[in-house]
């Protein structure tokens, strides 16, 4: 996709978000719309920073598979925290370890670090050589990240490598 | 049908509701700022998440459905990276983590952090006692 489409895109996007947040359809507002959306688009295009990662259209298909499984995830993952703050006792192990992260673009790999810090119970820290530092609140959480089930569907929703 | 959405988005929000509670218990509970930020997490992601489903279902098809629907996408993308910016900040500032058991490898973790500058590191048995 050529730097020119990918203008004409984002600012189709940028107009369909317009017209989403704003709901009132009069003819100024729509105007003063399109010529934010293209300066946006504009502006973008000057910073050079339109490029693939911008608009990753081609991860939306894969994107279908990985969510609703994270979000599986997320939720046990939260019913396992709220169990561990509600018992009296608060049996918490805190460990801090690197794990291995095998994406290979740097996309892939934030994917990867967000998957894991948006999961309750363990958070990335640092980039660390080619892995990610965690910080998880018990032992076994981490344990269950180092079998590396995550880390697998991560770098399939990257796809290419 | 009403009435199974209202239902329905009710155990949506209340469940939220109790995420939020939890987390904030949490949050008073745990002993130091990583596990807190685990806490926090919590309502964070799973209590904003279902509050904002909740919502969306009492929203029915309108434009505000569009708007929660954007919020809900723009919390999932945003939180981790305001999280993840502060554990490392907090590591940064070399604040020592608690950690379960002081066995190799926490300890490997903790020499190999940061790259401290020599004023940091001169610093840095002070602020232990002081903690002790």
């Amino acid at each position: 996709m050529g730097v020119k489409l990918r203008t004409i895109s984002l600012v189709c996007v940028l107009m369909v978000f317009w017209l989403l947040l704003s709901g009132h359809y009069t003819v100024f507002l729509i105007t003063v719309g399109i010529i934010c959306c293209t300066a946006v688009a504009y502006f973008m295009k000057s910073m050079d920073v339109l490029d693939e990662e911008a608009q990753s259209f081609h991860l939306l298909g894969r994107a279908l598979i990985y969510w609703p499984w994270l979000l599986v995830e997320i939720c046990k993952a939260s019913i396992g925290v709220a169990k561990l703050i509600l018992s009296p006792s608060l049996p918490i192990s805190p460990t801090m370890r690197t794990v291995k992260a095998s994406q290979k673009t740097a996309l892939g790999v934030t994917l990867f670090a967000n998957s894991i810090t948006l999961t309750p119970g363990t958070i990335a820290v640092e980039r660390e050589g080619d892995g990610i530092l965690v910080h998880a609140v018990t032992k076994e959480g981490l344990d269950e990240l180092d079998e590396g089930e995550m880390d697998r569907r991560a770098t399939a929703f990257e796809g290419r490598a | 049908m009403e009435l199974i959405i209202n239902v329905l988005s009710w155990g949506f929000i209340l469940a939220g509701s109790f995420f939020y509670v939890v987390g904030a218990i949490g949050l008073l509970r745990m002993p130091d700022v990583f596990t807190r930020m685990h806490a926090a997490s919590t309502s964070d992601t799973t209590g904003a998440a279902l509050l904002l489903i909740g919502m969306m279902l009492q929203a029915g098809v309108s434009l505000v459905l569009a708007k929660l629907m954007m919020l809900l996408f723009f919390i999932l993308f945003t939180g981790p990276v305001a999280t993840h910016a502060l554990a490392r900040a907090a590591r940064y500032a070399e604040v020592e983590p608690v950690l379960a058991n002081d066995g190799a490898k926490p300890k490997k973790v903790s020499t190999t952090k940061a790259k401290p500058s020599k004023a940091k590191a001169k610093a840095k048995p002070a602020k232990r006692k002081a903690k002790s």
